[in-house]
């Protein structure tokens, strides 16, 4: 190979977003399509990035694409602001996009980039949220290829994933499906709505503010509009359930921080090895403290 | 109250940059920073290997690459990966042609002896792996003496320039379908996303960044028995590409460089009957007569292993896109989406990340159902 010449160190600035122009272009036209068809699995050809596939680098495609100088990003994993790869791709938003202020208020931001999770606080219409996603397509539990997945969502053909949920039924006498539950958008297309919990999909339903899916491996984008229906896949007789944060009272268990009763739990054990739940949302949960301290407290009792 | 915090989590990070460089740096007073040249030319396959599964040739940048991810080529063709992401296309090159390749090593294991003759050029396929234990503390003068001998007393002018392609001797036989120049420009990966069902342009060039192990991996599996392509090397060649643009005044063909590829083609026997009653349609395999079919590979660098994995992987993902898939090396769509370094390390490793929030809901249906399932005991009594 040749030696002799020289790196390319001039080169190795990296334009505003990191990815080039004819890429965010590209993102941001797959985007508007995806936008078009609510919930339709939207092909583009996703780029690699700086870090690992699967630490969410379609959401950041998909972040980098819409970020401009005067808007303000939050960055949240698992919930939470300093989970370390928020913290790792709130780092590397801020290094590539100058100009761009980063929050950790869910209220202040104009773009959420989250994994896991849809903040507690109620969304606005001038807020986008952009999911990471592994698996973006919900029917690769019953049909593994995905030319004949495309075929089936074509066609509304969604019989088989019902059949998986009648098989729970039958088996369990309760739907087993914990995350990633399958969720029909606009009547239509059904979606994996990313590894969020069950306890978050209704949040999606008529949600004010435009919800992007980015999955970067498997090089598709998918949206939920603003106010778009998104049900998630039930039978008439049987209802859909969030996760149970019920104690053997049946008491709704509070947060063992801030005392809120209506927020997703995280459950840990501390030192001395007891149990207790929190707030996966930790902005959610430090506006809680400081906001309304006295009044949780009183529920909290 | 005990109250659990998450958070240090940016002091964590730069805590584990800390560490990895400490280790990178380990010598100590007695080390010596590796250079880029030592990476690139002592450690060439290597660099191939990143240049290759990076997608980018850029041997200088794939050699930084290697010092910087401490010898892991999925790390290093990844960071080369990313790299390549904040250039934009310029343009498509044209179709360049391998004949006129300045060669180094070029062999055919079809033939006794082929026009211009096997060159076994620089290889350790007949070498004895035995441990040569004078490297291990190699003066440096006898390193610099050995390329101060290699071309000693050989006069440069009686060096052939490039060797004619087997296969074409094939080709003027008959044995071989005469080669199909395809109007339609050829799929850029980088730039469209893999639809199934796709051409085999988008097959090829997804095997030519693929990870080594895992095209390896995937052809072993033809190879021994889940699959029927039973290749012979028609030819393997290694060598210097001249890569050829359009000028932009006079549209001529300029050579603007070269770049170090591999090169393979295999052909594998075709039954020309059988595939006819397969193929209820296909009537034009009923009248001509049997040929040899052709498989192919090309990769960046010196990587021999990886070309002929990609080159049997072609021919079988062509069977199998003629006549459906009838093992994971024949099914595109198994073979294309799991070979790639990038995609699939990134997915492996992303397990490490924080899941709790998934996993509590995981909690809450296990829970759920195994409090039905001791509650209310069901009367059939089936595996529940």
């Amino acid at each position: 190979m040749n030696p002799g010449y020289e790196l390319p160190l001039d080169e190795a600035a990296y334009s505003f977003g990191f990815l080039d122009e004819y890429a965010k272009r590209e993102v941001r036209r797959t985007i508007l399509k995806a936008i078009c068809i609510p919930g339709y699995q939207t092909p583009y050809a996703s780029r690699e990035m700086p870090m690992g596939r699967g630490f969410g680098t379609g959401g950041l495609q998909v972040t980098l694409s819409l970020v401009g100088p005067g808007d303000t990003v939050k960055v949240i994993d698992q919930g939470a602001d300093d989970s370390v790869n928020a913290v790792n791709l709130r780092k590397f938003i801020e290094l590539t996009c100058p100009k761009v202020d980063t929050t950790e208020h869910t209220r202040d931001a104009s773009l959420i980039q989250s994994r896991h999770r849809v903040p507690e606080m109620p969304l606005t219409e001038a807020q986008v949220l952009v999911l990471q996603v592994p698996y973006p397509d919900p029917l690769v539990v019953v049909e593994p290829s995905e030319a004949r997945r495309k075929v089936m969502h074509g066609e509304g053909d969604y019989s088989r994933l019902l059949t998986k949920l009648y098989e729970d039924i039958v088996q369990f006498d309760e739907i087993t499906i914990s995350h990633r539950y399958p969720t029909r958008i606009n009547g239509h297309y059904v979606i994996d709505p990313s590894p969020i919990p069950r306890y978050d999909v209704p949040r999606l339903h008529h949600c004010p503010a435009l919800i992007l899916l980015g999955a970067g491996r498997e090089k598709k984008i998918y949206a939920v509009p603003p106010y778009t229906r998104a049900e998630p896949l039930v039978f008439d007789d049987v209802p859909f359930r969030t996760e149970d944060f019920r104690d053997a009272q049946g008491q709704r268990r509070a947060c063992a921080r801030c005392g809120t009763r209506d927020s997703f739990l995280d459950e840990l054990i501390d030192d001395d090895g007891n149990k207790l739940w929190q707030c996966s949302d930790s902005d959610y949960c430090n506006s809680q403290l400081a906001s309304g301290q006295d009044s949780t407290r009183e529920v909290a009792q | 109250m005990g109250y659990v915090a998450i958070k240090g989590g940016g002091r964590a990070i730069a805590g584990t940059e800390a560490a990895l460089e400490s280790l990178r740096c380990a010598e100590g007073e007695a080390g010596t920073p590796l250079s880029l040249d030592a990476i690139e030319q002592q450690l060439r396959l290597l660099t191939s290997r990143v240049v290759s599964e990076g997608g980018l040739y850029h041997p200088r940048l794939a050699a930084l690459a290697i010092k910087q991810m401490q010898g892991d080529t999925l790390e290093a063709a990844f960071a080369l990966r990313a790299y390549r992401s904040t250039k934009p296309r310029l343009l498509d090159l044209p179709l360049q042609e391998t004949g006129p390749m300045r060669l180094i090593r070029r062999i055919s294991s079809a033939f006794k002896d082929i026009p211009g003759g096997q060159m076994l050029g620089p290889t350790t396929d007949y070498a004895l792996r035995l441990m040569r234990l004078d490297l291990a503390d190699e003066s440096p003068e006898a390193f610099r003496a050995v390329s101060r001998r290699f071309l000693d007393g050989v006069d440069e002018a009686t060096l052939p320039d490039s060797f004619p392609k087997v296969v074409d001797a094939l080709r003027h036989e008959g044995l071989l379908l005469p080669l199909e120049r395809n109007a339609t420009t050829a799929f850029d990966i980088t730039r469209d996303p893999l639809v199934f069902p796709v051409p085999r342009s988008a097959a090829l060039a997804t095997m030519a960044r693929a990870e080594t192990g895992s095209l390896l991996a995937i052809a072993y599996s033809n190879m021994r028995g889940y699959g029927d392509v039973h290749p012979t090397i028609a030819e393997l060649r290694v060598g210097y590409l001249p890569v050829m643009l359009p000028h932009p005044v006079s549209g001529e063909p300029v050579e603007i460089g070269e770049v170090l590829i591999t090169e393979c083609e295999v052909v594998a026997m075709y039954e020309a009957q059988e595939d006819a009653s397969v193929e209820g349609d296909g009537t034009e395999n009923q009248t001509s007569p049997p040929t040899f079919t052709l498989g192919y590979g090309a990769c960046f660098g010196h990587n021999e292993t990886k070309a002929i994995s990609m080159a049997i992987l072609d021919r079988a993902l062509q069977k199998g896109m003629r006549d459906g898939p009838s093992n994971p090396s024949e099914d595109p769509e198994f073979v294309l989406l799991h070979i790639d370094g990038v995609d699939s390390m990134g997915f492996a490793s992303h397990y490490k990340m924080p899941h709790y929030v998934t996993f509590q809901s995981d909690m809450d249906r296990l829970r759920t159902t195994r409090d039905k399932a001791t509650a209310a005991p069901k009367p059939q009594g089936d595996s529940a």
